[in-house]
């Protein structure tokens, strides 16, 4: 009967390439905490993150706002003195959530992501205004209201694309893209 | 010199001022930049929250790109650098990923060898040379301008191949802002985030950090921030309005790029630097500097 993995284990697995020191190293020194721009406003800490991860506590980590708080300015990861990774542990908990569809309701960042990864699969570019759909609704009226008034001013100072751009060779490209992970291959 | 320039998507559309600029800058100081044919997307950081080799294989795309034109990659974006610059390390560091990617390149007649280097505009206007003839052409010294260098994040972090740079306390901005004869104003929250791509995923979070940039800057006097970002200057400069009437503050501080600073002190019309395209225009405040507009 093969054991079940430790959810620390399960958040390792998932920073194939990233790789720094592992997340037990962590000494709880708070470097992170402290230098994280965001950490006002997120429920857990980057270093309290950190602790529920070692302490297998799954389900408060997954649902936590922490990871879509995270705007991956890298200041935890040049500071540790452990040598340990945040941004990307941070980025590797994004990816478990959105694969396992496990946020917290009413975050952006999932959808907005797959949104994103949909147009540059598509056009190998990104396009703005693709993106407004995922977004433009969850902020209310006033929320609309701002985003329009934006977009009209940028419009104005042809500073937005009416149409996406594509890449030349764009089956080659899908195809590039096809041999890593056959995700949202429209031909 | 002559480099493979990678605009980046940003500079196609909301960004198209520092295109120009870079462009038309780079060209008076003898600078070639050579636009890379038919690249791609650099991920931003969507395509990491989906997969990592996947966000690695856009860059890589675009970095074999280069290696076949056989010019170094610059990138004046901080995100697309970032981005590139990663998977540069890692592609070279790493045989299984490697060669992995590169059996996927294999699709657009692509190979990745990790033959050329990935750089910033701004790492291209600090060489020696660069500097010294930028000193020579300066016709408008922009004497008595305050300016804010903000630097934000990914210009500087994560540390790939950059040790012995100083990270924590950077002056690069400084020093090219001090060429144009203008006035650096020291400031707390220089490499502060400004949010990135939270200003549309997490509104509220991301507009109080550009507040409190807005507001650092502001209190230190700044006439002008100037950024090397795209991501920065949407941020800093589009959402004042939003952020005057969420926090009852009156910022009004243009943000434009170090770019158009530098054409403007080399005496290139305003308009060809596209300045003048902000929702807070600089230009009322830099005709006050400059001979002839």
């Amino acid at each position: 009967m093969a054991e079940k993995p430790s959810f620390q284990k399960e958040v390792m697995n998932l920073m194939h390439v990233m790789d720094g020191n592992p997340i037990e190293a962590c000494i709880q020194c708070g470097t992170c905490s402290g230098s994280c721009p965001a950490v006002e406003y997120m429920d857990y800490s980057p270093r309290q993150i950190i602790a529920l991860i070692r302490a297998d506590k799954k389900d408060e980590v997954l649902s936590s706002d922490t990871i879509w708080c995270c705007s991956s300015c890298y200041y935890c990861t040049v500071r540790c003195p452990q040598n340990i990774k945040i941004t990307e542990m941070m980025y590797a908990l994004k990816r478990y959530c959105i694969w396992k569809h496990k946020h917290k309701s009413g975050v952006i960042g999932p959808d907005f992501s797959r949104k994103f990864v949909k147009i540059v699969v598509k056009t190998g570019k990104s396009y703005e205004p693709g993106l407004a759909p995922t977004f433009i609704f969850k902020y209310g009226v006033r929320g609309v209201i701002d985003n329009m008034i934006m977009g009209i001013s940028l419009l104005q100072k042809k500073r937005m694309a009416i149409m996406p751009k594509t890449v030349k060779r764009i089956a080659n490209f899908r195809r590039v893209l096809n041999r890593i992970i056959p995700i949202g291959v429209e031909q | 010199m002559k480099y493979g320039y990678f605009p980046g998507c940003s500079l196609e559309t909301v960004a198209q001022s520092y295109d120009i600029s870079a462009r038309i800058t780079s060209k008076k100081l003898g600078l070639e930049l050579s636009e890379l044919e038919d690249w791609n997307c650099c991920g931003a950081t969507a395509y990491f929250h989906i997969d990592e080799i996947l966000a690695l294989t856009l860059c890589a795309r675009n970095l074999a790109i280069a290696e076949k034109a056989g010019l170094d990659v610059v990138a004046p974006c901080s995100a697309c650098y970032k981005n590139m610059l990663e998977a540069n390390v890692r592609l070279r560091q790493d045989d299984d990923l490697r060669e992995h990617i590169n059996f996927a390149l294999k699709e657009d007649n692509l190979q990745f060898n990790g033959q050329v280097r990935v750089l910033h505009l701004v790492d291209v206007f600090m060489g020696d040379a660069v500097l010294a003839k930028m000193r020579e052409l300066v016709v408008n010294p922009l004497r008595g301008l305050r300016v804010a260098p903000y630097y934000g994040c990914q210009i500087l972090r994560p540390k790939m191949e950059r040790e012995g740079e100083n990270i924590e306390r950077p002056h690069f901005l400084e020093d090219l802002i001090a060429v144009s004869g203008a006035e650096a104003i020291q400031y707390p929250l220089k490499t502060q985030c400004c949010g990135g791509s939270l200003i549309i995923t997490n509104n509220s979070v991301a507009l109080k950090m550009v507040h409190n940039l807005l507001k650092c800057a502001t209190d230190f006097d700044a006439d002008l921030i100037v950024t090397t970002c795209p991501l920065c200057q949407i941020n800093l400069e589009c959402y004042q309005k939003q952020i005057n009437r969420v926090f009852g503050t009156k910022f009004s501080v243009p943000v434009f790029y170090f770019t158009q600073l530098l054409g403007v002190a080399l005496g290139i019309p305003m308009r060809e630097l596209h300045i003048g395209s902000e929702i807070i225009s600089p230009a009322p405040i830099l005709t006050r500097f400059v001979k002839e507009a």
